[in-house]
């Protein structure tokens, strides 16, 4: 078996709550992501998904259990990875350019290359005209985009990525949506993609993992998507294969959901 | 925008000139006695005289020297040592009780040490002005990279930036705000800390100008070496304003 490109082996994460006790997010995770593959991960508002992608960026380590990158265990910065945050996370001072170049310039590129590349990713978004504003002066959607252009314009294996279309408007999430199945179809690069639409999971990836409720969420199920490549993303969700996967990931999420609902931790 | 600067610089304008007005009634209708407060048109008197004969000029630029080397020396110490406790939380926390010990100590009491230990040059006023900025600048800094963004961080770090990179991208920008408003407050100490070591001990500066005048009870000179103390702060505070604008022009768009 080759080896994956990122592995949770018995993965399990607590925080202390403010009544100073344990809280267990995670739950023994045992997860493969094999390598050039894209993997979608769903599951209820605060079940821990962002907790899992920032344990498999380094900057959080397990409670127990560890993160493995391309087969050695996973200390500090994982430094193959490049990690979309739910949050904004543009630094403000740097207007749009400036921040999609970053991660060249701290790479010791020149400026004028740097800016050219950065140039090209902000065409490839849908924000040429906006290289000189200040994060401050875009819509939510816009500085989601410019986020991405600035985590796709370094070349890392894997791409960790937490709701990044979330707040974007239906037409641009789909152009966004086409422009991440064409950077991962040119280079096979590995994705773990966290999004609360499953239509968008099913839509997008090779595998959905449903996770459980909090506390102690843990894998409920996997589901492979055979559907065929390339997709047609504006059609695919009336196809009657779509429909079927949709149902049945929907029941067990359903489930989830619910009882995190019926918890109150929501 | 362009209104309100207007309305906001007519209400100082008329503050100003009230205040001046009232004080030069007051003396004028003796409800006040000129041996006490001077009055306005005898201190604009002194000043004037002091510039056109030139001997305020020497003595000006003596202190302005010594606070701006006490301005630059105690803010690039402040600012080297707040970044470096902020980026080392253990030696931060084996400092924390001398820090707050030395900041305690009355800077007043430090002056004639400092007379003993430098002379009566520059160097004893330059190192007052130190000990007072230096402290509202470390704190400034410390806090302003404890209060930098997590996810920022979280996130140039994910993009390969190093501890240096991170400094320089990240953490002095963002705590540029801070450091900004404290610069502000420690103009006004540089000053402070200059003029009180000249006031103390020595025979040039606006400090020694003013003790001389307190020597014969002449209040005119006291007001008006404060006066010409308040007016460099207020240039030099406007100086660094529109440093910040230009800095911080990132910021604007949000307000
Ligand atoms: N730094 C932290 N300190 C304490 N508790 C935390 C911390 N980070 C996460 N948690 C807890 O861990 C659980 C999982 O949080 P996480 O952010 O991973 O959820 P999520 O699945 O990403 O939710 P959402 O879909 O709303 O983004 C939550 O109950 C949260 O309260
Ligand atoms: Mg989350």
């Amino acid at each position: 078996m080759p080896i994956p490109a990122l592995e949770f082996v018995h993965v399990s994460r607590s925080f202390a709550t403010p009544a100073g006790r344990d809280y267990r997010a995670l739950d023994d995770i045992c997860l493969a992501v094999p390598a050039g593959a894209f993997l979608a991960i769903v599951g209820p508002s605060g079940c821990g998904k962002s907790t899992l992608l920032n344990m498999a960026a380094g900057l959080l380590a397990p409670t127990s259990g560890t993160v493995r990158v391309g087969g050695a265990e996973l200390a500090g910065l994982n430094r193959h990875a490049t990690y979309m945050f739910q949050q904004d996370a543009l630094l403000p001072w740097k207007d749009v350019r400036e921040n999609v170049g970053l991660g060249l310039t701290l790479a010791g590129v020149g400026r004028a290359d740097a800016q050219a590349r950065a140039d090209a990713w902000l065409a490839r978004v849908g924000l040429a005209a906006f290289a000189r504003h200040f994060p401050a002066q875009l819509s939510g959607g816009m500085r989601k985009r410019v986020a991405m252009a600035q985590n796709w314009i370094i070349d890392r294996d894997v791409l960790l990525m937490d709701e990044p279309f979330s707040a974007l408007d239906i037409h641009t999430r789909q152009r966004m949506e086409g422009e991440l199945l064409a950077l991962w179809g040119e280079s096979r690069r590995t994705i773990v993609f966290v999004t609360h639409d499953l239509e968008e999971a099913i839509a997008l990836a090779d595998e959905v993992v449903v996770l459980s409720a909090g506390p102690a969420s843990h894998v409920v199920s996997r589901h492979a998507v055979t559907l065929d490549r390339p997709r047609d993303l504006l059609d695919l969700r009336t196809e009657p294969a779509f429909v079927d996967l949709y149902r049945s990931i929907w029941a067990d999420l359903r489930q989830e959901v619910i009882k995190s609902h019926a918890s109150g931790r929501v | 925008m362009r209104r309100d600067r207007g309305i906001v610089f007519a209400w100082q304008l008329a503050i100003g000139i009230g205040a001046v007005a009232s004080w030069q009634w007051l003396v004028g209708v003796k409800l006040l006695d000129p041996f006490f407060v001077s009055r306005p048109s005898d201190i604009a008197i002194r000043i004037a005289t002091w510039v056109t004969s030139g001997v305020i000029w020497g003595h000006l630029l003596i202190t302005l020297e010594e606070a701006f080397l006490g301005l630059v020396a105690g803010a690039v110490l402040g600012i080297t040592l707040g970044f470096v406790l902020a980026r080392s939380p253990l030696v931060a926390r084996i400092c924390d009780p001398y820090i707050t010990m030395l900041n305690g100590v009355p800077r007043v009491v430090l002056a004639p040490i400092f007379l003993l230990w430098f002379g009566l040059g520059i160097w004893s006023k330059v190192a007052l002005a130190v000990t007072l900025v230096f402290f509202v600048m470390f704190f400034n800094t410390f806090q302003g990279v404890r209060d930098a963004d997590r996810v920022l961080v979280d996130n140039a770090r994910m993009l390969g930036a190093s501890e240096r990179q991170l400094v320089r991208h990240v953490l002095i920008p963002s705590a540029l705000t801070w450091i900004f408003s404290s610069l502000h407050t420690s103009l006004g100490f540089a000053m402070v800390g200059a003029v009180v070591g000249e006031y103390l001990g020595s025979s040039r500066g606006l400090g020694y100008m003013i003790s001389q005048a307190e020597g014969t009870f002449d209040t005119t000179g006291v007001f008006a070496g404060m006066v010409v103390l308040a007016s460099v702060v207020v240039a030099a505070g406007m100086g660094v304003t529109r440093l910040e604008k230009w800095l911080l022009r990132w910021k604007r768009s949000e307000a």
